[in-house]
């Protein structure tokens, strides 16, 4: 009985419950629903839990434990010779003896029996029912692999018969529990709340297993170069390291990614900034109710654009044009048609990335500007202050402390930002103010020290979890202040 | 002296009323929000240097019409206003007229306390800033003063005027609201139910402050209050589902009201 088709018995099981759970209170009601503490539907649904949950969470753990048992007594099967290797040599016979199980399978009676007696060769007869074997194949195997699929089997049908039994057996349970006075709906509250709860902590703990898996990684990276000329080092030239090359040392000097990072998240800023915030203005306080049903979407539209396509939009046009005007400007100006703007560059990268927060700095802050009470507004403009008077006077300062937090958690997202940075900013780690230069940032040494073929052990790969783990405390850091003043500003005016 | 008659009495004050020059003239003012129309042809004239207090039950129209007087309605989306408003002899909704300047001409105190989120001198200083009304800081100095004095707030904040105005009281705020409209000069003061987010003793010190005010300004107020529009006002103006039922000196309002409505209202039948 497969897996699958065992799960949908229990759910046939579960419906059958609910509906004998609601007949049996039906019946307990006497035709007056009023009777009953819980309506029917509850005392059905208290039945299909109780027989649903128990059995699905005994399937869970049997299909977690079985393999580990079953693995062990099939090694343990394994003869003396192979098991005093130990290790890796046991479980690569391990290995192959779950191939030649699968294999087994497919074979005829007769060639079984061929394959048991030697007579046949067991990598040719696998290989001709499409089962590759690694190595030649050792006859223990065949024995080994026979005893792997009994036990197979024999977990299969216990593991169906102990969930249907338990299935059963909770719906029966439940059904004896129904009475008129029995609180169904309060048990089923119950249930429901444990598993908002599991969801929840699934949440957080998959945030704190990232986290974990991160700090120990950057752990192992710190213990063979200092912290001290990891964050405080001015060169990055990390090296290459191909897979098994070992020794090679390189230095890992955080400064120039985290200045290359910062200038180009502040670029950024001053493109999508002033824009964001006047688009923002003009939403919330002249736009009509029309325009701005239109036009607020559309310009919602830009932060559901994924970034990469923004990379590309820097990479081939953007960034070319930005190269060609300046060997204009240069040209009409001196003479030489010579490019000052690179286009890979600082500029490049900022610009697009600028675009790219427009939305998150306009929306945010429309949110926020909108949240300013229409008393202020109107004790503005009832002493005859203009529009404009008002927003700038008014309307601003109030919304000021809102509108910081919103522009920390964009700066948060322009820090962290990866596939714009990777096309338009380079990936020369250099430490200099020319913003037609191309810098690199700490997201695009991320991609590139993990990209190809690596192993996880040298310095040059575990950089990358330093650096990801640095900038992560970066963005948190962001992050946390922005909403502490983002709350602040809120209880002001609720 | 021998004794008037009531007749005579009432005579002697429409006389001593109709004196007084109108300072705001409303011909059928109609407004619709949307479709809905709030408003029925109200005609309804402000007296020069007079307390004008607009009674009616809720919903009736007398804040719309209110805020028609310096166009606050203009901010609303959807609200149509027709018929003639003058101020002096200007139309305010002559296309030619400038809405901003009216508002400097016509300020306004609103129903809850609304004191920008800066030091209570910046809030009164904010008019006179905007419109140019004072250059130097001892000018400055001189306008905050005296309209917090004018708002009888002044004694109790000159301590500390750099402090938020938005920690003052609740009847600290709405006086500091009317003296921030007071340092505009303007001539009309518009207060649509300013005293009905407030406590007893704050609503006593404002209803005294109105009666100071009606000396230099010319006020129009909304009440739900009956006791505050006989305590406060000169003139009243009933409204009721956004027509006019009467307008009349408010002493005769409340003891002899010629329309049976108004009499119900006052006295409690509905509202």
């Amino acid at each position: 009985m497969s897996t699958s088709f065992l799960l949908l018995l229990i759910v046939l099981i579960g419906f059958i419950s609910y509906f004998a759970g609601r007949a049996r209170s039906f019946a307990q009601a006497g035709g007056k629903l009023s009777n009953l503490h819980s309506l029917p539907g509850y005392h059905g649904s208290y039945v299909a839990i109780w027989a649903i949950l128990p059995a699905a969470l005994v399937l869970g753990a049997w299909l977690v434990a079985a393999p580990v048992y079953i693995d062990s007594s099939t090694r343990a099967v394994l003869p003396e010779t192979v098991q005093a290797q130990g290790g890796a040599t046991v479980e690569l016979a391990l290995g192959q003896v779950k191939s030649v199980a699968g294999g087994l399978k497919r074979l005829t009676a007769e060639e079984v029996s061929a394959l048991e007696s030697g007579s046949a060769n067991l990598r040719s007869t696998l290989a001709a029912k499409g089962v590759a074997l690694a190595g030649e194949g050792e006859p223990y195997m065949i024995t080994a692999a026979q005893h792997f699929n009994a036990m197979t089997v024999t977990n299969r049908w216990l593991m169906s018969a102990v969930v249907l039994l338990i299935a059963i057996a909770g719906g029966v349970y439940a059904i004896r529990n129904i009475a008129t006075r029995f609180r169904a709906r309060n048990q089923v509250e119950r249930v429901m709340l444990g598993a908002l709860v599991v969801a929840s902590s699934i949440a957080i703990l998959t945030t704190v297993g990232i986290i974990a898996s991160m700090l120990s990684e950057a752990g192992r990276f710190f213990t063979m170069v200092s912290p001290f000329e990891f964050f405080f080092g001015t060169v990055w030239d990390p090296r290459f390291a191909a897979a098994g090359s070992g020794g090679a040392s390189g230095q890992f000097g955080l400064i120039p990614l985290l200045a290359g990072t910062l200038y180009i998240a502040f670029v950024a800023m001053l493109f999508a900034v002033p824009i964001g915030l006047f688009a923002a203005i003009y939403m919330a306080e002249y736009a009509s109710p029309r325009l701005r049903s239109t036009a607020k979407p559309l310009l919602e539209v830009l932060a559901g654009i994924p970034t990469i396509v923004y990379g590309f939009f820097a990479l081939v046009t953007v960034g070319p044009f930005l190269r060609d005007i300046s060997a204009q400007l240069n040209g009409l100006v001196t003479g030489n048609y010579q490019n000052f703007i690179q286009a890979q560059s600082v500029l490049t990268a900022g610009i697009v990335m600028g675009i790219m927060l427009i939305p998150f700095v306009s929306s945010l802050s429309d949110d926020i500007i909108t949240q300013v009470p229409r008393a202020l507004r109107d004790g503005s403009l009832g002493l005859g202050a203009t529009r404009s008077e008002t927003v700038k006077k008014v309307i601003l300062p109030a919304a000021l402390p809102g509108i910081v937090g919103a522009l920390l958690l964009t700066a948060s997202r322009a820090v962290g930002e990866t596939m714009i940075v990777v096309l338009a900013a380079g990936v020369a780690a250099r430490m200099q103010i020319n913003p037609f230069e191309p810098m690199t940032t700490v997201t695009v040494k991320i991609v590139n020290q993990l990209t190809g073929d690596l192993e996880f052990t040298s310095p040059q790969t575990l950089v990358a979890f330093a650096l990801g783990i640095t900038l992560f405390v970066i963005t948190l850091g962001l992050n946390i202040y922005a909403l502490y003043i983002v709350r602040k500003y809120r209880e002001q005016y609720e | 002296m021998n004794i008037m008659s009531e007749a005579a009495v009432e005579k002697a004050l429409d006389q001593k009323m109709n004196t007084v020059p109108y300072k705001m003239i409303g011909k059928d003012v109609s407004v619709y929000y949307g479709e809905k129309r709030a408003l029925f042809d109200v005609n309804l004239n402000i007296r020069e240097n007079t307390v004008t207090a607009l009674i009616g039950p809720s919903g009736c129209g007398k804040s719309t019409f209110l805020r028609t007087l310096n166009r606050m309605n203009d901010t609303i989306e959807n609200c149509r206003v027709t018929g003639k408003i003058t101020l002096d002899e200007d139309d305010i909704y002559d296309p030619t007229i400038d809405v901003v300047e009216l508002r400097a001409r016509v300020g306004m105190v609103f129903q809850k306390p609304n004191p920008f989120p800066k030091s209570i001198y910046d809030n009164v200083a904010y008019g006179p800033r905007i419109h140019g009304l004072a250059r130097t800081k001892s000018e400055f100095d001189d306008v905050v003063e005296t309209s917090l004095q004018k708002a009888g707030l002044w004694n109790e904040v000159k301590d500390r005027l750099q402090e938020p105005g938005t920690g003052l009281s609740g009847g600290q705020q709405q006086r500091l609201c009317i003296a921030r409209a007071v340092a505009v000069s303007p001539e009309v003061i518009l207060m649509d139910e300013p005293c009905s987010a407030l406590d007893p003793i704050a609503t006593a010190k404002v209803e005294e402050l109105i009666h100071e005010l009606r000396t230099n300004f010319t006020i129009v107020i909304v009440t739900h209050s009956m006791q505050q529009a006989a305590r406060v006002s000169q003139r009243t103006a009933m409204f009721h589902l956004g027509n006019l039922v009467e307008e009349n000196d408010t002493d005769k309002m409340f003891t002899n009201p010629d329309d049976q409505r108004t009499q119900d209202y006052i006295m409690g039948r509905f509202g």
